[in-house]
């Protein structure tokens, strides 16, 4: 609104067309994960195959997932600075997964199969998901800064009150919930990538097929109503994705939260932040893929830079949360100087 | 025609609309005028059904609000809302083809281009169409957002103060487009206007509310008169008749 | 009457403080008796050297957290800051920790002395990022500040994974106050005195809340009040972190209660909000160490949920009564203004 001066030479350049920074991204991530595979084998093929295999496609999964959810999120909530992750969505994964240790018992709970697990979380999660969500909508006023802070204070609420819980259970039990509840891109259950790739997959086609009402949907409630997308059913549907596609990807490696103090994962934050500037459009169509292909660069390009490159004791999600801090800051100072 | 019965609302306890019916006839422009906190903008939004009615009825044509799909009211009946803000960045060509929506789904073919390329022609935005929507004025934003209202090719077109914050020469283009839309295609538009000059130079027929109520209505030349605005809006002004029709002397 | 009510407030919250006292140091895994005190020597020593210090360590550790809260929301202008999350507190973790891996065998004096400087610069940094915004968003400073202080811990947390400090770090950023005995609290002594401090200067800094002008006009020395209140604010902050962890919120929650109970003039809030902020923090305790008897709750835990809670019911109160907390209205029009980013 300040550079109306500067505008008519900057709306008509557009150096590349979209699709073909489409595939520009896709050629990238592909050399991410060719390098993630090849850089330093040296270990027989028969070993590294499925070892690296495992861990490429869980980085993959996480990263997509966790794009497109936070894509979705960010259209719904008509904001471009919160993301399901920072309001606490992935450590309601811990806050389940505690009150499941704490009424079951640690042993009881490792004879419960994988699969039972994952549904009841995923289950439970997309229901105390969409509750959250209401809170956060009804508090937030649509007032922006009062829906991204009171989203922030609700995940360090969910945060607290997962610790505390924890605290209450027996100090062993305590052991196993803690064992379970830090992102782990180190060892990868096969079942659970079956499961939970399956999961993102369903995840994923159905934030695709939600992509025109969304387009709609980013043009303000009263417009998309007008049109015929009243918000409060498409909120319900999407909602439903998003918690479906971030519990399979927390369920799959851990949460993204670091030690939980203060904001969280501002993962989806870079990544979203990366696509507007990409791939500038307000079409899903283009937003989504995009979105879910820079996801996976960071996250497998990341890791093999963190793993291979610099040989980083730190955790790749530490860096990923100083650098998205960061982004974060600026954003929304920039937004201010606007 | 619209129709409107037993309609009441209120906000927190505090009552917004008192059991309202009205008939606002099919064709032609409907003015909402009335002073601030009349309900207009309320009485509005329950038709356009941006908020959920509590108390009584409202049909457009023969769908009734709160129960027809979405898709056939998005066919009926179009909104220019008040604070026409958006998030997205959008250009003006984009936005004026999301008027096809309810009718293409988001898959635009053939026809929705051309109904698209010709409203552009006819609101005067064809060297406007790249422009981003933050990098135009207030008045070609507006303009913009009538064409899209305009594609969306209902019998209805709902708009709730669409002059605030525009110059004399925006307002007045604005109206005329409106009101040839009403002319040459038979819309029935109903407006909620803050300047009872602008309704009575553009409406066929004015409805006045206050407090929540129907004030009075009828055609702007039997409805405003001096006593109408010391009752309604407590002002004593003075009506003169020019060519034909009642202006307030501010 | 308007003065009596804060008084007969601060009374019974005095009365209420020293119970909770005495039940702080009844309780314990060994049961100490009232006659055992003076008899027992072991219960003797158990009290003076256990019992005793834990409770003052929490009253002074709260009195403080809650006092340089109240110095640091009228030192920005704004009611939704508190420096042990807005980067004072994760500063002085910073600074402790590049004491302990550049120079291991540090006294605690150092760490004590490199905590406090991080600390203002933390503050000052923040002030200066502050300083330019309109007072029309009150809700934008909270959220940048509340970032900063992740952006800070997200540092430290690196430095102490590329260290090999992440395990120390996790159990002692926590504020706790089970590791406290008799010669491990008396830092804590000194953030008393910092808000003693802060106290002597309340009448200046209650007129710098009218703006730096005024405040210049009426003959404040409004650098040396402004860097008095910062340094007092940090060495509480600072010496906080180092002997107990951090405990987040009571800075955030406290002041907002106090100030609708006795308004704004710091020489009468201050009194107030240093007791209220000793009875959360000593309460939290008391109540981390019964829930699960005989394991302990971090307090920091407690205080977390308690303070998440109330600090939503703060930013999200209605509307009407925000005036008093002095919110300009202008923030809930601010949607049609084009609030997106």
């Amino acid at each position: 609104m300040s550079d109306t001066a500067l505008a008519p030479a900057r709306s008509r350049r557009r150096i590349l067309p979209l699709s073909l920074r489409l595939w520009g991204l896709l050629i990238l991530l592909v050399a991410c994960a060719a390098g993630y595979m090849l850089i330093g084998a040296e270990a027989p093929w028969s070993f590294l195959l499925p070892y690296r295999g495992a861990k490429l496609a869980a980085l993959v999964l996480v990263g997509v997932a966790l794009s497109v959810a936070t894509v979705v999120f960010q259209t719904l909530t008509a904001n471009r600075i919160l993301t399901p992750s920072l309001m606490g969505f992935d450590a309601l994964y811990i806050f389940v997964l505690t009150l499941m240790v704490h009424s079951l018992g640690a042993t009881a709970y490792a004879n419960i199969p994988v699969g039972l697990i994952f549904t009841i979380n995923l289950g439970s999660m997309a229901l105390l998901g969409l509750l959250l969500f209401a809170v956060l909508l009804r508090l937030a006023r649509g007032d922006m800064v009062r829906l991204v802070l009171t989203g922030i204070v609700l995940g360090l609420l969910i945060r607290s009150i997962t610790e505390f819980v924890q605290r209450l259970i027996d100090p062993n039990e305590f052991q196993t919930v803690q064992s379970l509840s830090v992102a782990r891109f180190t060892q990868v259950d096969t079942g659970l990538l079956a499961l939970s790739s399956l999961a993102i997959g369903v995840g994923l086609v159905l934030a695709w097929r939600l992509r025109l009402r969304l387009d709609v949907l980013a043009l303000g409630d009263a417009a998309a109503t007008g049109l015929g997308e009243p918000p409060a059913k498409l909120q319900r549907h999407a909602m439903l994705v998003i918690c479906l596609l971030v519990a399979s990807a927390t369920a799959l490696v851990g949460p993204m939260a670091s030690q939980g103090a203060g904001p969280s994962s501002f993962f989806g934050l870079i990544v979203t932040a990366i696509a507007h500037v990409l791939t500038p459009t307000h079409r899903h169509s283009v937003l989504l893929p995009s979105a879910a292909l820079i996801g996976g660069i960071i996250l497998v390009g990341g890791q093999l830079m963190a793993e291979r490159v610099f040989a980083l004791a730190t955790p790749l999600i530490v860096v990923i949360e100083l650098i998205g801090g960061g982004v974060f800051l600026i954003v929304l100072l920039k937004r201010r100087a606007a | 025609m619209i129709r409107i019965s037993g309609l009441s609302h209120s906000i927190a306890g505090t009552p917004i609309l008192r059991d309202i019916d009205l008939t606002i006839p099919r064709g032609g422009i409907t003015a909402l005028i009335g002073p601030n906190g009349a309900g207009k903008s309320t009485l509005l939004s329950l038709i356009a059904r941006l908020q959920k009615i509590q108390t009584g009825t409202i049909t457009v044509g023969d769908l009734t609000i709160g129960t027809a799909s979405d898709q056939d009211l998005a066919r009926t009946l179009a909104v220019m809302a008040q604070s026409s803000h958006v998030q997205a960045r959008l250009r003006l060509s984009e936005l004026v083809s999301f008027g096809r929506y309810p009718w293409n789904r988001g898959r635009p073919g053939p026809q929705d281009h051309a109904r698209v390329e010709q409203a552009l022609e006819r609101f005067g935005l064809i060297p406007l169409r790249d422009r981003f929507l933050d990098e135009i004025s207030g008045g070609q934003r507006q303009r913009a957002f009538a064409a899209m209202a305009y594609v969306q090719d209902t019998p209805y077109l709902l708009l709730d103060e669409p002059l605030n914050n525009l110059d004399i020469a925006a307002a007045r283009d604005l109206m005329s487009l409106v009101r040839d839309m009403a002319d040459t295609d038979g819309r029935t538009v109903v407006i909620v206007l803050h300047d009872i000059n602008y309704a009575t130079a553009f409406a066929d027929h004015l409805v006045v509310m206050k407090d929540g109520a129907i004030a009075a209505q009828g055609r702007p030349d039997q409805t405003v008169s001096e006593a109408l605005l010391e009752q309604v809006f407590g002002t004593r002004a003075r009506v003169e008749i020019l060519q034909d029709r009642p202006v307030v002397l501010v | 009457m308007t003065f009596r009510t804060p008084s007969r407030i601060f009374l019974s919250g005095l009365a209420l403080l020293m119970i909770l006292s005495v039940l702080s140091i009844g309780i314990g895994v060994s049961d100490l008796g009232i006659w055992g005190t003076f008899s027992d020597p072991d219960a003797r020593q158990i009290l003076w050297e256990v019992r005793v210090p834990r409770t003052l360590a929490a009253l002074l550790a709260g009195a403080g957290l809650a006092v340089s809260g109240q110095a640091m929301q009228i030192l920005v202008r704004n009611r939704f800051i508190e420096p042990m999350s807005a980067g004072a507190g994760q500063s002085a973790a910073l600074g402790v920790l590049l004491v302990t891996l550049l120079v291991p065998s540090a006294a605690i004096w150092v760490k004590m002395v490199g905590a406090s400087l991080a600390a203002l610069t933390g503050s000052l940094v923040l002030m200066a990022i502050l300083r330019p915004m309109p007072p029309t968003q009150p809700l934008l400073p909270a959220l940048v500040a509340l970032v900063y202080g992740g952006v800070i811990s997200a540092v430290v947390s690196f430095i102490a994974f590329q260290g090999d400090l992440a395990q120390f770090l996790g159990s002692w950023l926590t504020g706790e106050f089970s590791g406290v005995l008799r010669g491990r609290y008396e830092l804590l002594w000194i953030a008393g005195g910092a808000s003693v401090l802060m106290y002597l200067i309340a009448d200046r800094l209650t007129l710098l809340s009218l703006g730096e002008d005024a405040a210049r006009a009426l003959g404040v020395n409004v650098g040396l009040i402004t860097a008095t209140a910062v340094a007092g604010l940090s060495v509480v902050t600072a010496m906080i972190v180092v002997s107990v962890g951090s405990i987040p919120f009571v800075g955030l929650v406290v002041p907002n209660l106090t100030a609708r109970l006795t308004g704004d003039n710091l020489r009468r809030a201050l009194p107030l909000t240093a007791l209220c902020g000793a009875l959360m923090v000593l309460g939290a305790d008391i109540l981390s160490r019964l829930i699960r008897f005989p394991y302990e709750i971090p307090v920091a835990t407690t205080v977390a949920v308690i303070g998440a809670v109330l600090f939503l019911v703060l930013i999200n109160r209605d509307p009407r009564s925000r005036g008093a907390a002095g919110v300009n209205p202008a923030a809930s029009a601010d949607r049609k203004g084009g609030s997106h980013v």
